[in-house]
């Protein structure tokens, strides 16, 4: 039987990862991406307070994000529906860790993000998105929440004109 | 095998480094030694291997764009037909099945399958690597991290029937037990139900210790032909199955309390592999353990008991090694550790050796015949399977 000493590999301790030659750069890269029509149109309508998905008429389903094409039918999608700004907390999350997995600091609020079924787009249709004006240990599964728009003249037309979804 | 036209392929012979926090070895040179150990395993030189695919995970991991490329001398490939594939977190169990194409095919009759990861390069942590596989205009924006949507998922599930976080631990404390009698193991340890509850909160319901380490380290095996592998071994181990499914990558929008891609993959593997009851034919799992939940999520998937009821077939201890259904003897990724790609063929070769009753001190019981192993990756979206008899 194979032991430890028989398999190649040297683990370093943890003392010797701090002698390593780091390279630092920063590329002058910059990604210009482009919305494509269905995203360009939602953003604008995030941009007026408003959620919009789209419709494809032979599956029926009502979906946001909205879709040029239905993935599914592998058709093109139909109708443009405005569906609501509520919806249904699917599932969600108590986060003491920001996106690179360091930790947040000492008393900053954990962040708490959450799938969120929007009404009027078909069952089962989420979005990723934040709660807020909530207490952590009160969120339920199947909780009744609302979009807390940002003001009007501060909207650009991105997913965060909406700062979080709040129980009502 | 089942598929009028295919050919049977066998592993032949397996090879592993050690699985660590971070190795004094490069890229290439765990691929090398991991490919080395395989080749002589088998009594096979590298000129006797017509083919070599490579399995690993993001490039940003490294910082090295076409890692394909840069790792392909470790892996023994230059001059030769080689593929590098990727599938996320389900790389590392495609990657014997994009090899089994190659020989099942009838195209060649050696092929070397090479699975390596360095996640240690990565700083401040390879986490971050994975905040640009969010959909840049609609998910980026709002900083999300894998951990959330494993979070996310683990809290679905739970809620679904109705778990505690106390079931699911139990996952954790089995496979850190496990992995205390395998050489590769970077995180093998006695714990407590307590100690994964009393562990740092991440991102609740997810704890320090519900959740695999990021790991350097290399697996590689031989696959062969019918004419060749019975030449190299009286032990060929045939990969009787084989199956991979892709999810909708608007994650939110699926429910995610169960993974359905798994199950399309294994009834592709089952189908494949000639076996109608699952639970009764199998007799040893490998499935892919990133996240303690993620064991119980994938053995429902595989149907390998009935949905909702993972935890429960855990708590009553037949998925220990001396149980009735072992799952991950090995240790897996909470025990052994996770180099991504190099995980989930760590878990073929456990399987390979357990059929060959060479796993030492971790060999289950009961001559097992029939094994699977399974890995899952891109956002909460494929599936892997290979179906594997003595």
């Amino acid at each position: 039987m194979l032991t430890k000493k028989d398999l190649p590999g040297t683990p370093l301790k943890s003392g010797d990862l701090e002698k390593v030659l780091t390279l630092k750069f920063k590329p002058n890269l910059k990604y210009d991406w482009d919305n494509g029509v269905a995203i360009a149109r939602y953003l604008e309508e995030l941009k007026n307070g408003k959620i919009i998905g789209k419709k494809c008429n032979k599956c029926n389903r009502i979906m946001i994000p909205p879709r040029m094409f239905c993935e599914l039918c592998f058709r093109p999608t139909d109708d443009w529906v405005y569906v609501k700004d509520t919806g249904k907390v699917n599932t969600f999350s108590i986060s003491y860790v920001h996106w690179d997995a360091s930790r947040i600091k000492e008393g900053e609020p954990p962040y708490l993000p959450a799938v969120i079924e929007i009404d009027g787009a078909s069952k089962g249709m989420g979005i990723l998105h934040l709660l807020g004006e909530v207490i952590p240990d009160e969120i339920k599964i199947g909780m009744k929440v609302k979009a807390v728009w940002k003001p009007d003249n501060e909207r650009t037309g991105a997913i965060t004109d909406i700062k979080y979804f709040k129980p009502y | 095998m089942g598929k009028t036209g295919l050919r049977k392929v066998a592993i032949v012979g397996a090879g592993i480094t050690k699985f660590m926090r971070r190795s004094l070895e490069t890229g290439k040179e765990l691929s090398y030694e991991a490919s080395r150990m395989a080749l002589d395993s088998c009594g096979l030189r590298l000129k006797d291997i017509d083919c070599v695919t490579l399995g690993t995970a993001p490039d940003a991991f490294d910082g090295v764009h076409m890692k394909g490329e840069y790792l392909s001398d470790g892996a023994g490939a230059w001059r030769k037909p080689y593929v590098r594939n990727y599938v996320g977190g389900g790389t590392g169990v495609f990657a014997p099945i994009h090899g089994w194409f190659h020989i099942a095919s009838g195209m060649f009759d050696t092929c070397l399958v090479v699975c390596e990861e360095k996640m240690s390069s990565c700083h401040p942590h390879p986490q971050g690597a994975f905040l640009t596989i969010f959909d840049h205009t609609t998910e980026q924006p709002l900083y999300p991290t894998l951990i959330w949507i494993f979070a996310l998922e683990m809290n679905r599930y739970m809620q679904t029937y109705g778990l505690t976080k106390k079931d699911i631990a139990l996952v954790s404390v089995k496979n850190k037990h496990n992995a205390l009698d395998h050489p590769a193991a970077q995180i093998a340890q006695e714990i407590t139900v307590e100690d994964v509850l009393n562990s740092e909160t991440l991102a609740w319901p997810v704890n320090r210790l519900d959740i695999s380490p990021a790991s350097d380290g290399a697996a590689a095996i031989i696959l062969a032909s019918e004419d060749v592998a019975k030449r190299l071994t009286d032990k060929p181990v045939w990969i009787d199955g084989v199956g991979f499914n892709l999810d909708t990558a608007y994650w939110a929008t699926k429910d995610l309390y169960y993974p359905r891609y798994v199950e399309k993959a294994a009834r592709m593997a089952y189908d494949m592999a000639g076996i109608k009851e699952p639970h009764k034919e199998i007799n040893i799992a490998e499935p892919y353990d990133p996240f303690d939940y993620k064991e119980l999520h994938h053995m429902e998937g595989l149907m390998l008991c009935p949905r909702g009821k993972a935890a429960e077939f855990t708590a009553s201890g037949a998925t220990q090694r001396t149980g009735s259904m072992p799952i991950c003897p090995s240790g897996g990724a909470l025990g052994v550790g996770n180099p991504i790609a190099a995980t989930g063929l760590m878990k073929i070769m456990e399987i390979f050796w357990q059929l060959r009753g060479e796993a030492g001190k971790r060999q289950v019981p009961g001559d097992p015949r029939v094994g699977l192993a399974q890995a899952w990756g891109d956002l909460m979206q494929v599936g892997t399977v290979v179906v594997m008899r003595r």
